[in-house]
């Protein structure tokens, strides 16, 4: 917005018909502009444009969310005496999670499932092939970044069927390949599977974000960088990392709110075997909608919100606080 | 298994880091040889790392290139044959087509539910002053963020089981369509801001309504933008797993990604020959999708919100 000069032009809100095109382009211009009405929709239309999106949000977004902080205070069930009559129980459900040894285990394969893949995999393997296509050559380059792209886009269902096959006990494509017979992946290394599975699902992301990032870097810095001596690594460390500090930010806490929320491991796994790979978002489909119950779920699933809710307030604050750098 | 990976990623900086110190940290005349070496030996590491990561990224595609054209088509990966019988197999399959058409309803209703609310409320967001509107902004991106498929299973299930909603596909259209509007509204108002105010001024100078302003004048140039995010929402449902999964349990309703967990025989052995070719006659609009949009508006239209 242009600093505005009359106060009036900010109070008058540009309603609907009012000014007549008479006055003609010089009088009607500058105050739509400094509005931004330049329609002359008028605040009452667009509020009215406003809302059926924000009822279908409201309705099927921030409702449910609120729904799962009362749910998650309720003894609720889809069968038996819960069902009837749920009954209030306060933090009884919150109670029950933090003492029960099957939801610690399922956060603390959540925690390695987010750093191992995420954090760390998608990341480092991300900006290494960013760094690397800088100066690769152009087959090479294409070659490699069509097939992390596919990974990333074809749809989840395909995806997991195509590990299985790979994986499989007695023809999986690995087993073959590295000469092993009868290992069954998915069962003996569950973990390990759904971490590399998902850093092969979505380097891809990383890997564009860095780009952008890394195109952002002067020439001329890493020019004079090389001209006094330093070495890859030194302009790495000194010249580019701190350029692309922010990206790297972003990056690790859009992938940390994706993976949080990740159900793809259920594709692969199903959370076994003996809960060995099951992650939050598999541990609260098989107590509610499996094992029917929803309070429980709920509260399960607030606490996952609330993790969001923390990760995403940082994310917002960061992008805020970048603007004015920028400008 | 991390540690495969980790070995790789290593591999890629120490050969980069010893390729470049020779190169550039050598004089011209003395340690030539041994500078050489030490690029050859770096460049060597890394192209090895490189075939070995083509090689990781490529092996789990293998399958769906080959095994629909695979005369026994099984979990291996080969090519033993040519043929094109499973694609028969699979025009024969009475699900087949049901749930592509299912898929088509859930994504192409999502879609354009999603194009037009998004498309009004960017715009209105974008022009008009309404109070509150920044405040509106941020909760909308913390939203979109926040509250997941995951996140928010139960209290949706329940709430359309007790809207009589369960098991129809609309439901499932609102609750996806919901979902995807805070970041359409977000990429969609990022649209419009880029574009110049001018052209709706010199429309309204010539005396025309705002109706016949959005019509002819705005509508026009914010299409691509209605466009992009279109694709993003139809590539989005298209996948979708979770929703329908939970929210349909009548098959003949179920979308194409739940359908595909269906093609198993009574002895829990899956249907090769079909689902191999359903993976592939899945999969080719999504990528096709992308590489339009992709060449159109060099746009990376996956995962929420905007980085």
């Amino acid at each position: 917005m242009a600093p505005s000069t009359s106060p009036a032009a900010d109070l008058a809100p540009a309603p609907g018909g009012a000014p007549a095109p008479a006055p003609g382009p010089v009088a009607t211009t500058p105050r739509a502009r400094r509005d931004g009405d330049v329609v002359g929709l008028g605040r009452a239309r667009a509020v009215a444009f406003v809302a059926p999106a924000l009822v279908l949000v409201g309705v099927f977004l921030v409702f449910p969310a609120a729904w799962t902080l009362y749910l998650g205070l309720l003894d609720y069930s889809l069968t038996g005496s819960g069902a009837q009559a749920p009954v209030f129980v306060g933090l009884g459900n919150y109670t029950s999670a933090l003492s029960d040894p099957a939801f610690a285990k399922s956060l603390y394969l959540t925690l390695l499932f987010v750093g191992g893949s995420a954090v760390l995999g998608q990341n480092v393997l991300g900006f290494s092939l960013a760094w690397y296509f800088r100066a690769a050559q152009r087959p090479v380059r294409a070659t490699l970044s069509v097939l992390v792209l596919l990974a990333w886009i074809l749809p989840g269902s395909v995806v997991a069927f195509l590990w299985q096959a790979l994986l499989d006990r007695r023809n999986g494509t690995l087993n073959a390949l590295i000469g092993t017979t009868d290992m069954a992946w998915a069962l003996d290394h569950p973990m390990a599977v759904i971490i590399v599975f998902n850093i092969w699902r979505g380097t891809a992301f990383s890997m564009l974000l860095y780009t952008a990032a890394l195109s952002t870097v002067p020439r001329s810095h890493l020019e004079v960088a090389r001209m006094a001596g330093a070495t890859r690594w030194q302009q790495l460390r000194d010249v580019v990392l701190p350029t692309v500090k922010r990206h790297i930010l972003t990056n690790t806490l859009l992938i940390t709110l994706w993976t949080f929320n990740d159900f793809s491991p259920y594709l692969l796994t199903g959370g076994g075997p003996n809960r060995e790979s099951e992650v939050l978002p598999v541990y609260i489909y098989k107590e509610a909608i499996i094992g029917g119950h929803l309070g429980y779920g709920s509260a399960i699933s607030l606490l996952l919100l609330l993790a969001n809710l923390v990760i995403a307030v940082v994310y917002v604050r960061l992008l805020r606080t970048r603007e004015p750098e920028a400008a | 298994m991390s540690t495969v990976a980790g070995q790789r990623r290593s591999g890629t900086g120490s050969g980069t880091v010893s390729g470049s110190r020779s190169g550039t940290g050598s004089g011209p005349g003395r340690g030539l040889g041994a500078g050489a070496l030490r690029l050859v030996a770096g460049r060597s590491v890394m192209y090895a790392v490189v075939c070995l990561l083509v090689v990781f990224f490529a092996l789990p595609l293998l399958w769906l290139v080959l095994t629909p054209f695979s005369p026994t088509p099984s979990y291996k990966a080969s090519l033993s044959g040519f043929t094109l019988a499973n694609f028969e197999d699979l025009l024969a399959n009475p699900q087949t087509w049901p749930s592509i058409r299912n898929s088509l309803v859930l994504s192409v209703g999502s879609s354009l539910l999603v194009i037009v609310l998004a498309a009004l409320a960017a715009y209105a967001l974008s022009r008009v002053r309404i109070p509150g509107r920044d405040q509106l902004l941020y909760a909308l991106l913390l939203l979109s963020s926040i509250v997941t498929g995951t996140a928010a299973m139960v209290p949706i299930f329940l709430m359309l089981f007790q809207l009589g909603l369960i098991d129809r596909q609309f439901g499932v259209v609102l609750v996806l369509s919901g979902g995807l509007l805070p970041a359409a509204v977000f990429m969609l108002k990022d649209f419009v801001d880029s574009i110049p105010r001018s052209y709706e001024e010199s429309a309204r100078v010539f005396g025309a309504s705002p109706s016949q302003i959005l019509r002819h004048v705005v509508l026009p140039v914010i299409r691509p933008g209605m466009a992009t995010v279109g694709v993003w929402a139809l590539v989005q449902v298209w996948g979708n797993f979770l929703v329908p999964y939970v929210l349909l349990s009548d098959p003949s309703k179920q979308p194409a990604a739940v359908v595909m967990y269906t093609f198993y025989d009574a002895g829990g052995q899956p249907n090769f020959a079909l689902i191999s070719t359903f993976a592939l006659v899945y999969s080719v609009p999504v990528v096709v999708l992308y590489l339009f949009v992709n060449r159109r508006y060099g746009f990376a239209f996956q995962g929420g919100i905007k980085g």
